[in-house]
C-alpha cells in the first residue's frame, strides 16, 4: 500500500493494521465455517469488504456467496453498480427479496412503508434457504452504540437473533466459529473502522464507490431536519417544498429511510475533508431508522437485524 | 500515522466513562448529535450534569441500571495517532472482561480515586495488565480536584503503587494525576497541578513508544489457509496465507515447517498488492515456499535454528470464564494459533489470589472469574512459545464442547 517495507523501525500505519487484521478475519471464516456468505448492498462499507476479500484470497476468487437482500427501494444507481462488480469480478450473487417475500405473504408491508425491519426476516429467510451459516458483514463499531459493544464474531441463535448479555469473550486475534446446527454467526471484519478509515481507504486503494457518494444536484425536501430524495418511493407532502440542492450520500440503505447531506464534495479526496471535519455522525446525519428510540439499534439486533 | 490499542480499568465510580468521555470531547470526537443524545438522556434521568457515561455505556440495561455491562469499543483519533479504546467494566464479571479488553491492548490505564488511594480492585486491575503482559502501564489518579490538587496525596499513591508494581514485574509505568470531571492533565496540562511536570494523559497516548513491543526476533508464521486458485492461469499456484505472529521473514530465507519438520525456502512472499521483500507482525501475507510439500492449516512456518517447543503437555495460567468450574479430567476445545483441537485438563495446581498474590495449593478446581496454574494434554502436539515472549504463540482460549461457549483464556508457561 506504500513505502512504509523500507522503515528500520517497521512500523504499520493504521489502515495496513485495519487492513491486515480485517484479512486475516475473512480468512479465519473461509478456514472455519463451511458455508458463509459476503452481504452486500452495493455500500461503500460492503465494497471495502469486497475489496478486502479478494485481496484476502488472491489470485484465487472470492470463495464465497454474495447475498443482497433487495428491499425494492432503491437507489437505481446502487443497483447499477451491483450488477456491475457482479459482473466485473464474475461473483456468485445471491438475491433475498422483499418485494418476493410480500407478494408471498411470508413477510408484510410497514404501515409506514418503510422496509428496514422487513429486511430481518427475508435475510433470515434467505441464509436458511442456501444453507448460509456464517454472513459476514461491514458494520462497524463506530457507527452506533449497540455495535460498540458486538463482538467481531457475533454468535446468533436458530432464530437469529443477538442476546447482548450471552457473548462470547473474544481475546487475542482467537475467534471462536463453533455453531450448533441451526446457529449462525455474523462476522464484523471491519468492526474497528471508523467512516474516515474507510474513506482513507477507498482514497488509498482507488476503490470505485457508486456516484451517490459523491456531491450532485438532486430534488430534495427537508422531513424531520433531514433532506430526502423526493422519488417514487418517498414522496413529500403539501407542507413539504421541494428544491434542488447539491448533495451526496453518507450510508446507502433503504430509500424510503436514507436521507441526503448537503455537500460540494464530489472527489473523494473532498469527500475525505469533509468526513474529517464533520460534527454530525454518518447514522445520526441520515438515518430515520435510528430515530425510532435510543436503544432503536440494540432492539433491531436482537430480532435478528444486521 | 499508527494505531494505539488502549485498555481502561477502574472500579465503579472511580470515573472511568466520565474519564473516557473527556478523552473523546476535549479531543472533539465526539460529533452534535452524540453529545445531544447524551444531554437528552442526562436530563431524563434527572442528572444536573451532562453525565459523560452514556456516551458508552450504550445498552438499554446500561441506561436503565447506570451501569456497565460490557466491554465496550470507542474509536478515535488526533493528528499524532489513531486510538482505539476498550473500556472495561470494573465490577461485573470484572476478570472476563478485563482480561478480554487487555488482551489486544498495547496500553492499559488503571484508575484509583485520590480520595481512597489503592484499593483492593487496583491492585488486581495492575495484576492482570501484567497477567495478560500489556506493555505499558498508566496509573490515573483521579478526582484530584476533590483533594485539593494535593502533591502529597498523588506522592503517597505513585510510591505505594510503584512498589506493587515491581512485584508484578511491569515493564513500563507511568503515574499522571488528573481530574476527569474537570480536565485537569486528560488533553491539556493542569494549571492546577504545577508540581507535576509530567505528561498530560493524551500526550502520553500520543508518544509512548510501541514499535519495539512486537516480537520481531522469532520467525513464527502460523499457515491460516491454502490458497490453490482453480484456474488455468494459476493451474500450479501453491500459497500458504497467514498472519505473521513474530519474528521478520524475508525471501529466500531457509525454514522448517511445523510439526513435520521439513525443510525449505521462502521463494516469495506475496500479497493482494504484488510481491515484498520482507514481512513481519501484523502482516497478513501469503508465503510461497520452493518445495512442493504438504502443509495444511494449524502447521507453522519458522527458521530452522529458532523453533517453538512442540509439545503435547501444556503447563500454562488459565482465567476462568464459565459458572460451571474447571475441573481435572474435564475434556475442552482448544484454539491455539489457526490450529484447533482438544485437551484434558490433567490438573488445576494452585489458584492464585488476585489480591495478595497468594499461591492456593489446596484448590482442586478453577471457579468463575478465577486464575490459576493448570496442566493440560491435548491431543494433537501444539507449536508454542512462552505468552511473555509472544503473545500470540503463547495465548490460547478453551472452548466448551456442548455449549460451544468460550471458558477460558491460557497463557502457556514452559516449565
Amino acid at each position: 500500500m506504500s513505502d512504509v517495507m523500507e522503515s528500520p523501525r517497521r512500523i504499520l500505519s493504521q489502515l495496513e493494521v485495519l487492513e491486515s487484521e480485517a484479512i486475516y478475519i475473512i480468512r479465519e471464516v473461509v478456514a472455519e465455517i463451511e458455508r458463509p456468505a459476503l452481504m452486500f448492498s452495493g455500500g461503500k462499507d460492503s465494497l471495502v469488504m469486497l475489496h478486502l476479500a479478494r485481496k484476502a484470497f488472491a489470485p484465487a476468487a472470492v470463495p464465497m456467496a454474495i447475498l443482497h437482500v433487495d428491499t425494492g427501494h432503491n437507489f437505481p444507481e446502487v443497483l447499477d453498480f451491483r450488477d456491475k462488480i457482479v459482473a466485473q469480478y464474475s461473483l456468485n450473487l445471491v438475491v433475498g427479496s422483499v418485494q418476493d417475500a410480500i407478494d408471498r405473504g411470508t413477510v408484510k408491508e410497514e404501515p409506514n412503508g418503510t422496509r428496514n425491519r422487513t429486511q430481518t426476516p427475508v435475510l433470515l429467510e434467505t441464509a436458511e434457504k442456501y444453507g448460509f451459516n456464517a454472513l459476514l458483514g461491514g458494520a462497524r463499531r463506530d457507527e452506533e452504540k449497540a455495535r460498540a459493544k458486538e463482538r467481531i464474531f457475533s454468535f446468533r441463535d436458530e432464530f437469529g437473533q443477538w442476546d447482548p448479555k450471552k457473548q462470547r469473550p473474544e481475546l487475542w486475534n482467537l475467534f471462536n466459529a463453533r455453531v450448533h446446527v441451526g446457529e449462525s454467526i455474523r462476522v464484523f471484519p471491519l468492526s474497528n473502522w471508523t467512516e474516515l478509515d474507510i474513506w482513507e481507504y477507498i482514497a488509498a486503494e482507488g476503490i470505485e464507490v457508486p456516484s451517490i457518494y459523491y456531491a450532485h444536484e438532486r430534488e430534495v425536501f427537508e422531513r424531520n431536519g433531514m433532506l430526502f430524495a423526493a422519488n417514487e418511493f418517498c414522496r413529500p407532502m403539501a407542507a413539504e417544498p421541494t428544491f434542488v440542492e447539491s448533495v451526496r450520500y453518507r450510508t446507502v440503505g433503504d430509500a424510503t429511510l436514507t436521507a441526503a447531506v448537503r455537500s460540494q464534495a464530489d472527489t473523494v479526496e473532498k469527500v475525505l475533508d469533509e468526513v474529517a471535519s464533520t460534527r454530525i455522525t454518518e447514522r445520526g446525519a441520515t438515518r430515520g431508522d435510528d430515530r425510532v428510540s435510543e436503544a432503536a439499534m440494540e432492539d433491531r439486533k436482537k430480532e435478528g437485524y444486521f | 500515522m499508527d494505531l494505539l490499542r488502549f485498555a481502561t480499568a477502574g472500579s465503579v465510580d472511580d470515573g472511568k466513562s466520565t474519564l473516557i468521555g473527556r478523552l473523546l470531547y476535549d479531543s472533539k470526537s465526539i460529533f452534535t448529535d452524540q453529545l445531544e443524545g447524551v444531554e437528552r438522556a442526562s436530563r431524563e434521568m434527572g442528572s444536573e450534569y451532562t453525565e459523560l457515561s452514556l456516551l458508552t455505556d450504550g445498552l438499554r440495561a446500561e441506561r436503565e441500571q447506570g451501569i456497565t455491562i460490557d466491554v465496550a469499543y470507542r474509536y478515535f483519533a488526533t493528528p499524532a495517532r489513531k486510538f482505539i479504546i476498550a473500556d472495561t467494566p470494573g465490577h461485573i464479571q470484572y476478570t472476563r472482561n478485563m482480561v478480554t479488553g487487555a488482551s489486544t491492548a498495547d496500553l492499559a490505564i488503571v484508575l484509583v480515586d485520590a480520595r481512597k488511594g489503592l484499593v483492593e480492585q487496583s491492585r488486581r486491575h495492575a495484576f492482570l495488565v501484567s497477567l495478560l503482559q500489556v506493555p505499558h502501564l498508566v496509573l490515573a489518579v483521579n478526582k484530584m480536584d476533590l483533594v485539593g490538587y494535593s502533591r502529597e496525596v498523588y506522592e503517597n499513591i505513585r510510591r505505594e503503587f510503584t512498589e506493587f508494581a515491581a512485584k508484578l514485574q511491569i515493564a513500563d509505568l507511568t503515574v499522571i494525576p488528573v481530574s476527569a470531571l474537570h480536565g485537569d492533565n486528560v488533553v491539556d496540562r493542569s494549571e492546577n497541578m504545577p508540581w507535576y511536570e509530567g505528561a498530560a494523559l493524551l500526550n502520553h497516548l500520543e508518544n509512548v513508544y510501541i514499535a519495539s513491543d512486537r516480537n520481531l526476533v522469532d520467525g513464527r508464521f502460523p499457515v491460516q489457509h491454502v490458497i490453490r486458485p482453480h484456474s488455468s492461469q494459476f493451474h500450479d499456484y501453491r500459497g500458504y496465507a497467514g498472519k505473521i505472529a513474530g519474528g521478520v521473514m524475508r525471501t529466500g530465507d531457509e525454514v522448517i515447517v511445523l510439526p513435520s519438520g521439513l525443510p525449505s525456502r521462502i521463494s516469495s512472499i506475496e500479497t493482494a498488492d504484488g510481491p515484498v521483500d520482507e514481512a513481519f507482525a501484523p502482516m497478513s501475507v501469503t508465503v510461497r515456499l520452493e518445495d512442493d510439500i504438504d502443509i495444511s492449516r494449524g502447521d507453522m512456518i519458522c527458521r530452522p535454528n529458532n523453533q517453538p517447543r512442540i509439545t503435547q503437555d501444556i503447563d500454562a495460567m488459565v482465567a476462568w470464564m464459565s459458572d460451571e468450574p474447571m475441573r481435572p479430567g474435564q475434556k475442552l476445545a482448544l484454539k491455539h494459533t489457526t490450529r484447533n483441537t482438544r485437551a484434558l485438563v490433567k490438573s488445576v495446581q494452585y489458584e492464585l489470589d488476585v489480591n495478595t498474590l497468594h499461591r492456593n495449593e489446596s484448590c482442586a478446581e478453577l471457579k468463575l472469574n478465577s486464575i490459576g496454574r493448570v496442566r493440560l494434554r491435548t491431543t494433537t502436539p501444539l507449536l508454542t512459545d512462552e505468552y511473555r515472549r509472544n503473545r500470540e504463540t503463547g495465548g490460547f482460549v478453551l472452548i466448551d464442547e456442548h455449549t460451544n461457549n468460550t471458558v477460558g483464556a491460557g497463557m502457556i508457561v514452559h516449565a
